[in-house]
């Protein structure tokens, strides 16, 4: 690992302190700044062996802030749905949010992709609207249900608040995400074809697979949704610590780049 | 265009475990094996890169596509089926190795209880308690545990599974192959309070091994390292047993073993001469479109539960259960599990991202009829473990109960808990209803233009109570072990085939010692149909208390045997 990504971390890792004034306490058992003390101690990267180089780490650092968009074209409905997962995974004492880790970045990609078209999905109709036992039954792929899931977010918003979703107080905003959890918010479409709660759900479940999943897919910036939680990520073997009696922390390791 | 192959001695449906260890014992006896897989090729080479929880335990990157193929389900005869349009109750394999890939490891041998379940319910508790008046089809499996014996040894030989005995087991012929796995200090709490409780605690059978191991037929299985990535991945060592690294290379070693992918079976052919045997079958090549005839002595379906049912149903083989008329035995006793736990909070900081599939710690006295049901109002059990698979971020955001599922406090509990709670869980069985049962569904059909299989299944009174009943049970081991709080599971709704569960399908394709409840007789060998085997989980009368794999493997030595004894002898395989 050479000098200068290194240095861009600890740059960025300042930042993040300063930023959420986590330095100063609130930090449940002192644990997660356990885990900032031991980041600058990057132990030997297997990353590294698996071909990635130093360069392309430090390209991944510069270009995180916007590394361009697949899927939406509309900054409006992009800053919509940021909104939204930053409601879901905020941030606070714990650390960064949705937003700064990068998840509608991730989402973006991904609706982009397979999952936003429902590749690997049954398709194939006659849709019916199903009972609730029997899963999702939309005849809209994930991309489709998540415009639309945009656009009532803003409905409902101006309906209820006279503004768009991304402008609302954050209090705001909970209630009407609230009212698409308990599906009482309106779709403007039958039952058949969205729910509320389905798309709240699909939200809920693509912000926290953006702040959790490996950095190469544009969520978990710095891998801080693992440092967060604790969870080290990509290690090829614990047979030298699970024998241990006491908690251990462990650097965590990315699949790919050392950790972007 | 069809074109015909030339015959061979004998053609799996699948390459799992179950089409592994046929082909593995069929060649070895100098039969002519082809293995026709849908799926593509794949081992430990292709693993090499499999820490990433999102492709692979999220979007589910080594399961069926259910865009190709999937099922219909419904609750009850009452609701229309539709289609499971993405994976979630359970996990469906798919390529070379099947579920085999991406199994846990779990390796258990069903109880002596088990496949006597309705003779010795019966002796013990009066023919009432069998709940024949209220719809349970509760039926013995035509094969004892004695019988079955040598051939789970001989699975746990192959596999090298680490482990000690069950004190409340059936008899052992031999200790496992390999010792049980490192005792961690989660898994020792949990022995401690289940000594103190006066149960007998013991480490669960794996089959991520505890050191390497070679096996028999010379396949050498790696050490597990603990990586924590195995539920859902296919393992970067080589040390999960699983048939990429024993049964196929085994097979293949004895160089009568071709195996065909990319070869999707849409039918098992019959002569209209001959109504006591079938003449091999059909397949599609998935990337040419090329429809092939494999013609074969003897035909052996070891894919999956659903697929070795469809494959009978579509090709008009053995008759379609109809649950009012209870005629027919195809499709009749589809069973699951359910699943019964506590979650423990605590202050202390565990190492519950470290782990291995199958590392974890049992009790076995609620499981069976290992406990006294006179008073009960359900039969059987379940296993009672605390397990250390290794827990990850995305799918593991565990809160106390009262707390949010989105927003500060949920962020702040979920990511609090990830190191502080932990959980026992009962694997309780499920027993056979006369209204849970597959069909196929004529509304819906699969990329080779079949019909989709129709589930129709939902919990019984007997699962509900047994559910709860465990819940408790692992709930004061739980407050045992020293939690802070426990949350005990909540009781079961209606089955929902969205969340994840338990890819422990089992029935369908039932074997026995009568054609009147069974499909296959107790080698596995279809009662109408001499020279075609039917093996897998599908053959179980009910679901256990355990992870099936080990029984599963079982049932294929036996099949195997039957297959080269048929080779050899021809007819009928049971004993008259």
């Amino acid at each position: 690992m050479s000098e200068k990504p290194n240095n861009e971390k600890q740059f960025s890792r300042r930042d993040f302190l300063k930023t959420t004034g986590m330095a100063t306490g609130g930090i449940i058992g002192g644990s997660l700044l356990g885990g900032v003390v031991g980041y600058n101690m990057s132990p030997v990267n297997p990353g590294a062996e698996q071909g990635a180089t130093s360069g392309q780490q430090g390209e991944q650092t510069a270009s995180q802030e916007n590394p361009g968009r697949l899927f939406f074209h509309n900054d409006a409905d992009f800053e919509t749905i940021s909104q939204a997962m930053e409601r879901i995974f905020p941030e606070d004492d714990m650390g960064p949010g949705a937003i700064a880790l990068g998840a509608p970045y991730f989402l973006d990609m991904q609706l982009a992709g397979a999952y936003g078209n429902n590749s690997k999905e049954y398709m194939q109709g006659p849709f019916y609207e199903g009972e609730p036992t029997q899963g999702y039954q939309s005849r809209l792929t994930r991309a489709e249900l998540f415009t639309l899931g945009i656009e009532r977010l803003n409905a409902v918003a101006n309906n209820e608040h006279d503004s768009n979703f991304a402008t609302l107080e954050a209090e705001q905003m909970d209630e009407v995400l609230d009212s698409f959890q308990k599906g009482d918010a309106d779709m403007g479409v039958p039952a058949a074809t969205a729910r509320p709660d389905t798309f709240f759900g699909l939200l809920r479940s693509a912000t926290l697979e953006g702040v959790y999943s490996d950095p190469m897919y544009r969520g978990n910036r710095n891998m801080d949704g693992w440092r967060m939680k604790q969870f080290p990520g990509h290690q090829h073997a614990y047979i030298q610590q699970i024998e241990s009696d006491s908690f251990v922390e462990v650097e965590p390791q990315s699949l790919y780049g050392g950790g972007n | 265009m069809v074109t015909e192959l030339d015959s061979v001695d004998v053609v799996t449906v699948g390459v799992g475990w179950t089409g592994g260890v046929v082909a593995a014992e069929a060649a070895k006896a100098g039969l002519n094996v082809v293995g026709l897989e849908r799926g593509h090729a794949r081992g430990t080479e292709d693993y090499q890169n499999i820490h990433d929880e999102y492709k692979y335990a999220i979007r589910y990157e080594l399961m069926q596509d259910t865009s190709k193929e999937t099922l219909t389900f419904r609750n009850n005869r009452d609701q229309r089926a539709l289609p499971m349009r993405q994976l979630g109750s359970f996990l469906l394999g798919s390529n070379l190795g099947g579920a085999g890939t991406h199994w846990n490891g779990v390796t258990w041998r069903f109880l002596p209880y088990d496949f006597e379940i309705r003779s010795m319910t019966e002796e013990n508790y009066g023919e009432e308690k069998l709940g024949d008046d209220e719809g349970y089809r509760i039926q013995d499996w035509g094969i004892t545990y004695d019988e079955l014996e040598p051939y789970f040894d001989q699975f746990e030989k192959t596999l090298g599974v680490s482990g000690e005995p069950n004190p409340l087991g059936g008899h052992r012929s031999d200790d496992y192959p390999t010792p049980p796995m490192i005792k961690t200090r989660i898994l020792q709490m949990f022995e401690d309070a289940a000594s103190n409780m006066d149960y007998q605690p013991f480490m669960q059978p794996s089959s991520n091994l505890s050191e390497q191991y070679e096996n028999p037929d010379g396949q050498t299985i790696e050490a597990c390292q603990y990586c924590a990535f195995c539920e859902r991945f296919g393992c970067e060592y080589g040390a999960k047993s699983s048939p990429e690294v024993t049964v196929i290379p085994t097979a293949r070693e004895t160089g009568n073993y071709e195996v065909r992918t990319h070869s999707n079976v849409v039918e098992v052919l019959t002569d209209e001469d001959d109504e006591t045997q079938v003449s091999g079958v059909r397949y599609v090549n998935t990337r040419t479109g090329e429809e092939f005839i494999q013609p074969a002595d003897i035909v052996v379906l070891t894919s999956y539960v659903f697929n070795n049912y469809k494959l009978l149903r579509v090709s008009d083989i053995g008759e379609q259960y109809n649950p009012e008329t209870e005629e027919g035995t195809l499709g009749r006793n589809y069973c699951y599990q359910v699943f019964g736990g506590a979650t423990g909070f605590f202050d202390e900081q565990f190492n519950t991202f470290m782990g291995a599939g199958a590392l974890g710690i049992a009790i076995d006295e609620f499981n069976g009829d290992n406990f006294d049901h006179s008073d009960l109002d359900f039969l059987h059990g379940g296993s009672i473990t605390i397990s250390q698979t290794g827990s990850r971020p995305i799918a593991t955001n565990t809160t106390r109960p009262d707390v949010p599922s989105w927003g500060s406090e949920f962020k702040q509990d979920s990511i609090e808990n990830f190191t502080r709670t932990l959980s026992v869980s009962g694997q309780g069985a499920t027993l056979p209803h006369r209204e849970n049962y597959l069909d196929i569904d004529e509304d819906y059909e699969d990329a080779a233009g079949l019909p989709l299989v129709q589930l129709t299944y939902n919990f019984t009174d007997q699962d509900r109570a047994l559910q709860q009943y465990l819940a408790e049970r692992s709930a004061e081991i739980m407050e045992e072990m020293g939690a802070n709080e426990v949350a005990v599971d909540e009781e079961l709704g209606d089955y929902d085939i969205a969340p994840y569960q338990s890819t422990h399908n089992t029935g369908g394709t039932v074997m026995g010692d009568d054609p009147q409840n069974s499909v296959v007789n107790n080698y596995l060998q279809h009662w109408d149909r001499d020279n075609l085997f039917v093996v897998g989980a599908g053959n179980f009368a009910h679901n256990s208390g355990y992870n099936p794999t080990g029984t599963v493997g079982a049932l294929a030595y036996r099949c195997a045997e039957g297959v080269t004894t048929f080779a050899e002898e021809g007819g009928r395989l049971e004993e008259e």
